[in-house]
């Protein structure tokens, strides 16, 4: 933090809730981003994410019992594909936390969170939908939005239009 | 010109051909299929309702393909849809008239380059008879293109295909631009 910036007190509130995570698990955790807009941290050994969760959900001091979101990303740079989710705590708690996964671009998998927060559920099958990880653990993960037989994933960055859907040219 | 407009003798008498008896029947009572499937969908259930009062026309929505008359496609088909769309189509009994509501269904709309789900154009599938620009139509439009269908449905003769239908419409059709002319300089006078 530098010296002599304002910080808000949601900031702080979250500043000391990651700590309490960073205590319990150390270095599979990397170092919180305090930006004021959404402060995260990423989930470096992603086998642990679970866990994780399950103390962000239960800890007293943490309550972590929203989950406001999860969003898919894709970094190609990186050749990895991410999930962010979004967590706060509501009418206990004023910090909130967004949280990084990422795995493999190719056949890359993360654990699922939909036995922690089963808002997780649909939300895991729309990320693996438009981008093609999967979640180990997940009850039933298949496409949400794409028909069952789409190819491709449609958010990819190199995703490229199929010509045909069953018979039916699909470009303009 | 209405059928009634010929005026009934005290007889109860009217002499007219069966074409125009069908056709005065077919188009007096348009029942489209009640499906909506984006805003456009909205437009047309405020079409439906009170303020501009399709059941004047005849028109008002039935809950089942095999009611219906006509099919308006009223919002963005997605890929995913165009099948059922088509379903919906064929289990209509004939005859059956397809009116396209708004930009997505003309031609993809705003989708038309990103959207990868979107169907450009529901006349990919099902042959349209009608196309209403607009994004949404507003109800005057679509009222606009309903009478366009009563007007392909009052060319039709027994024997007379829809293709010759639409073209004897076609050269039947009058070039608004002269009317709203007339009445722009009838107004400002």
């Amino acid at each position: 933090m530098e010296e002599g910036k304002v910080i808000s007190q949601s900031l702080q509130e979250s500043a000391a809730a990651y700590s309490i995570i960073h205590e319990k698990f150390g270095s599979a955790i990397s170092a919180l981003d305090a930006n004021e807009t959404m402060p995260f941290f990423e989930v470096v050994d992603t086998l642990q994410w679970t866990e994780i969760a399950l103390f962000m959900r239960d800890h007293p001091k943490l309550k972590f019992n929203y989950m406001a979101c999860l969003s898919g990303v894709d970094y190609p740079t990186e050749e990895k594909l991410g999930i962010i989710c979004n967590f706060e705590s509501l009418a206990l708690f004023n910090h909130k936390l967004a949280v990084k996964v990422k795995c493999a671009r190719d056949g890359g998998s993360i654990p699922s969170v939909a036995c922690v927060w089963h808002t997780a559920n649909w939300h895991e099958r729309e990320a693996y939908d438009m981008f093609g990880m999967t979640f180990t653990g997940h009850p039933e993960l298949r496409r949400i939005l794409c028909p069952d037989d789409w190819e491709g994933y449609p958010l990819r960055k190199d995703y490229k239009v199929q010509d045909q859907y069953h018979g039916i040219k699909v470009p303009y | 010109m209405g059928l009634l407009d010929a005026g009934i003798t005290k007889h109860n008498m009217l002499v007219t051909s069966v074409d125009n008896v069908l056709n005065w029947a077919r188009l007096s009572s348009l029942w489209p299929m009640g499906f909506g499937l984006a805003c456009c969908a909205i437009e047309m259930m405020a079409t439906n309702a009170s303020n501009y009062d399709l059941e004047r026309f005849g028109i008002f929505p039935r809950s089942s393909p095999r009611q219906s008359d006509l099919m308006i496609v009223a919002g963005t088909v997605t890929m995913k849809m165009a099948e059922r769309v088509v379903r919906l189509y064929e289990q209509m009994p004939e005859p059956r008239y397809v009116l396209s509501m708004g930009s997505c269904s003309n031609c993809g709309g705003p989708y038309w380059e990103h959207g990868y789900h979107v169907l450009k154009g529901v006349d990919r599938i099902i042959p349209v008879d009608v196309y209403v620009p607009g994004c949404p139509p507003r109800p005057e439009s679509l009222i606009g293109g309903l009478m366009k269908i009563q007007e392909l449905i009052r060319m039709e003769q027994i024997g007379l295909s829809r293709a010759d239908a639409l073209k004897k419409l076609a050269e039947k059709s009058v070039d608004p631009r002269f009317i709203i002319e007339r009445e722009r300089t009838v107004v400002g006078a």
